[in-house]
C-alpha cells in the first residue's frame, strides 16, 4: 500500500490558495543552475552487494578530514574529541531524551543544560547564557533581532570581521523583518576598519567577530564604548570558542551580547552540522533573550533541583509575541560540549588553547618562508590569512591533489571580489603534527 | 469625583479630570496567578484605544494589557518593576500600570460600568 495522504485535488486547492501554479513553483528561490531537470538515471533494480560497492566507490572520492594534513577552519574546526564524550552522550537517557518540560522526570537533562549555561557564561564573561541555539550563525541573527527589541531601533552595523555566512544569515532574517543592515567590506588583515564612525543615533547594534573571520584578534573596548555612547549594543561573535582559553572574554571588553559556535568543543565537523550555537548576555536583558533557559531552584523538601525558567518568553506560551521562534536547543551537541569542557577543566582548556596558538604560529612561520606567500595578520589565535601570488581556490585544489587540505579560499565565501581572490584562511589546531605542517609547506612550494 | 470603567479584556480605567489610571482587574490577576514581571511603556508614548500598553507576565502566561482609551502615557507605576506582586495584592489600587492623558473622554461611554463588568465576569463562569 502506498501512503499518499493528498489527492491531486487537495494539491491543486493548496497551490491555488498561495497562488502557485505547480509544486515546482515552490522551488523558484533555488537558482536555476543548482536545479536538476528530471530524475537521476539509476538502474531499475540492483542487488545489495552491487549497491554497496557502487556507493563505496563514490565515497572513496572524498578525502576525509582525518586522513590527510588538514588546515580548514573558517568557522568549523577539527579538534580532538576524547572517546569518553561519545561514550557518554550515547547513553540512552541522553541520546533519546526529548525536551525537558517535566522537571520531575528530567533532572539529568536539566542539570547538564544548567551546567552548559554556566560554562558558556563563564567562558564569554557574561551574566547569563541560554541552553544553546542551532548554530553560531543563527545565534548571531537572533542577537541582532534581540538588539532591536532592547533598543527599539532597527539598524544593525556588521563589521567586515564577521564570517560571510553569518552575515548572510543576519541579512536574510532582517530582510523579512524589514530591518536595516549595513555590512562593511571585508576586514582584510593589515587594513583598518573604522566601524566607530558608522555608529549613529539609530544604530541598534554593532556586530564584531574576534578572532575575526580572517583570524585577527580585535580589541572590543573602544567599539563597546562608542556603541554605548550612542545607546547601541555591542554583539561580539566568537566562531572558535577555544580562543577564549587565552583571549580576554568579550564580556570583559564591554560586549552586551556574546554569540558563538560551540562545535570546537566536544563536536566533530559533522559535515557542517548539527552544531551548537552559544548565546550569552547581561542579566538586565534576560527577558529579551531568545531560546530555552534552565534555572536552579529548590524542591518542596528544600533539595537542589533544576527547571526550565522564564518560558513565558518562548513561543509555546507567548505565540507570535515570543522573543524568538526557536522552541528547542541543540541538546546533544551542548551535552557533548559540556562533557568535553568538564573533562578539560580550566587548566586543560587553557593548555589546549596554548597548543592551538603555538601550532598556528609554527605554521605561519613555515608558510611565510615560502616564496610568494605573505602572512597578513599581526595577531591571531589558531587561524590566519595568507596572500598567495595567484587564485587561492586554484592553489587549494592543487594542494588537495597532493593530499593536503590547505584551508578555505576566501573566494568560496565571498565570490566575485578581486580583493579577496588570492586570500587563503588557514587554521592549525592541536591535531596537526610537525609532519603535517612540513607536508603543507613542501606541497605549497611545489604548486607555487 | 472619579469614575471607573472596564473592558472585556479585563482592564480597568479610573478617570480623574483628564487623567486616566489603568490597570488589570481583580478577576484578571486571579486568572493569571502570581505575577512575576510587568513591562511598562515609555512615558510620552501616544496610544490609541486597543493598542498594547503593557505586558503582564505570571508564572502561567504572559498577556498584553491594552489601552482602554486613547491618549498619551504620562506616568508608569515604577513600583511594579521591583515588586510585580503588587498586581496580585491590590490589582484595583496599588497595582495600577499606567496613567494616561485622555485625548477623547467620549471613548469612556463605550466601556462597561462596574455593574455591567460584574455581570460580564459572572457570565464567564
Amino acid at each position: 500500500m502506498r501512503y499518499l495522504p493528498l489527492t491531486d485535488t487537495d494539491r491543486r486547492e493548496m497551490l491555488g490558495v498561495i497562488g502557485a501554479k505547480s509544486v515546482d513553483d515552490l522551488f523558484r528561490d533555488v537558482p536555476e543552475k543548482a536545479r536538476r531537470e528530471g530524475l537521476v538515471d539509476l538502474p531499475k533494480r540492483q542487488g545489495e552487494l552491487e549497491v554497496e560497492r557502487a556507493l563505496n566507490k563514490m565515497a572513496a572520492k572524498n578525502v576525509a578530514a582525518g586522513s590527510v594534513p588538514f588546515f580548514v577552519g573558517a568557522g568549523a574546526y577539527r579538534h580532538h574529541v576524547p572517546a569518553t564524550v561519545d561514550h557518554l552522550i550515547q547513553r540512552s537517557e541522553f541520546l533519546t531524551s526529548y525536551t525537558p518540560y517535566q522537571p520531575e522526570i528530567t533532572q539529568g537533562t536539566l542539570q547538564y543544560l544548567f551546567e552548559f549555561q554556566t560554562q558558556v557564561a563563564m567562558l564569554t564573561g557574561m551574566d547569563v547564557a541560554n541552553a544553546s541555539m542551532y548554530d553560531g550563525s543563527t545565534a548571531c541573527g537572533e542577537a541582532v533581532l534581540m538588539a532591536h527589541r532592547v533598543t527599539k531601533r532597527k539598524k544593525a552595523v556588521l563589521s567586515g570581521t564577521l564570517h560571510p555566512q553569518y552575515r548572510a544569515v543576519v541579512e536574510n532574517l532582517s530582510e523579512f523583518a524589514n530591518d536595516v543592515v549595513e555590512a562593511l567590506p571585508p576586514a582584510i588583515p593589515g587594513t583598518t576598519e573604522d566601524i566607530i564612525s558608522r555608529i549613529c543615533d539609530d544604530t541598534s547594534c554593532v556586530v564584531v567577530q574576534s578572532p575575526s573571520f580572517y583570524g585577527d584578534l580585535i580589541d572590543l573596548r573602544a567599539i563597546a564604548d562608542a556603541a554605548h555612547a550612542k545607546g547601541a549594543l555591542l554583539i561580539a561573535v566568537v566562531t572558535e570558542i577555544v580562543s577564549l582559553g587565552l583571549v580576554t572574554p568579550p564580556g570583559e571588553m564591554g560586549a552586551d551580547i556574546v554569540v558563538g559556535e560551540g562545535q570546537s568543543i566536544g563536536n566533530g565537523l559533522n559535515f557542517g552540522g548539527p552544531y551548537v550555537g552559544l548565546f550569552a548576555t547581561k542579566s538586565k536583558y534576560v527577558r529579551q533573550m531568545p531560546g530555552r533557559l534552565c534555572g536552579e531552584t529548590v524542591d518542596a523538601t528544600g533539595a537542589r533541583g533544576f527547571v526550565l525558567t522564564l518560558s513565558t518568553r518562548e513561543q509555546h506560551i507567548r505565540r507570535e509575541k515570543a522573543t524568538s521562534n526557536i522552541c528547542t536547543n541543540s541538546g546533544l551537541c551542548s551535552l557533548a560540549f559540556t562533557i568535553h569542557l568538564s573533562l578539560l577543566g580550566e587548566e586543560g582548556f587553557t593548555r589546549l588553547a596554548r597548543i592551538n596558538h603555538a601550532n598556528a604560529v609554527k605554521l605561519a612561520d613555515g608558510l611565510a618562508g615560502v616564496k610568494g606567500v605573505e602572512v597578513l595578520n599581526d595577531s591571531f589565535f589558531n587561524e590566519f590569512t595568507i596572500r598567495l601570488p595567484r587564485s587561492a581556490a586554484a592553489v587549494v585544489d592543487e594542494l588537495a591533489d597532493k593530499d593536503v587540505i590547505g584551508g578555505v579560499p576566501v573566494s568560496r565565501l565571498i565570490p566575485d571580489d578581486p580583493s579577496v581572490e588570492n586570500l587563503l584562511v588557514v587554521a592549525s589546531t592541536e591535531i596537526n603534527t610537525d609532519a603535517d605542517r612540513a607536508a603543507f609547506v613542501a606541497a605549497l612550494k611545489e604548486v607555487l | 469625583m472619579s469614575e471607573i470603567r472596564f473592558t472585556d479584556q479585563h482592564e480597568w480605567v479610573r478617570v480623574d479630570g483628564d487623567t486616566a489610571t489603568i490597570g488589570i482587574t481583580d478577576y484578571a490577576q486571579e486568572q493569571l496567578g502570581d505575577v512575576v514581571y510587568v513591562e511598562l511603556p515609555e512615558v510620552g508614548k501616544a496610544l490609541t484605544a486597543g493598542d498594547e500598553a503593557a505586558v503582564v507576565e505570571s508564572v502561567k502566561a504572559a498577556s498584553e494589557v491594552y489601552a482602554p482609551v486613547s491618549g498619551e502615557i504620562v506616568e508608569v507605576n515604577g513600583d511594579l518593576e521591583g515588586a510585580p506582586g503588587g498586581v496580585n495584592e491590590d490589582a484595583m489600587g496599588r497595582g495600577w500600570f499606567v496613567k494616561m492623558k485622555l485625548s477623547d473622554s467620549g471613548e469612556l461611554s463605550k466601556l462597561m460600568d462596574e455593574d455591567a463588568y460584574k455581570a460580564f465576569v459572572e457570565g464567564l463562569a
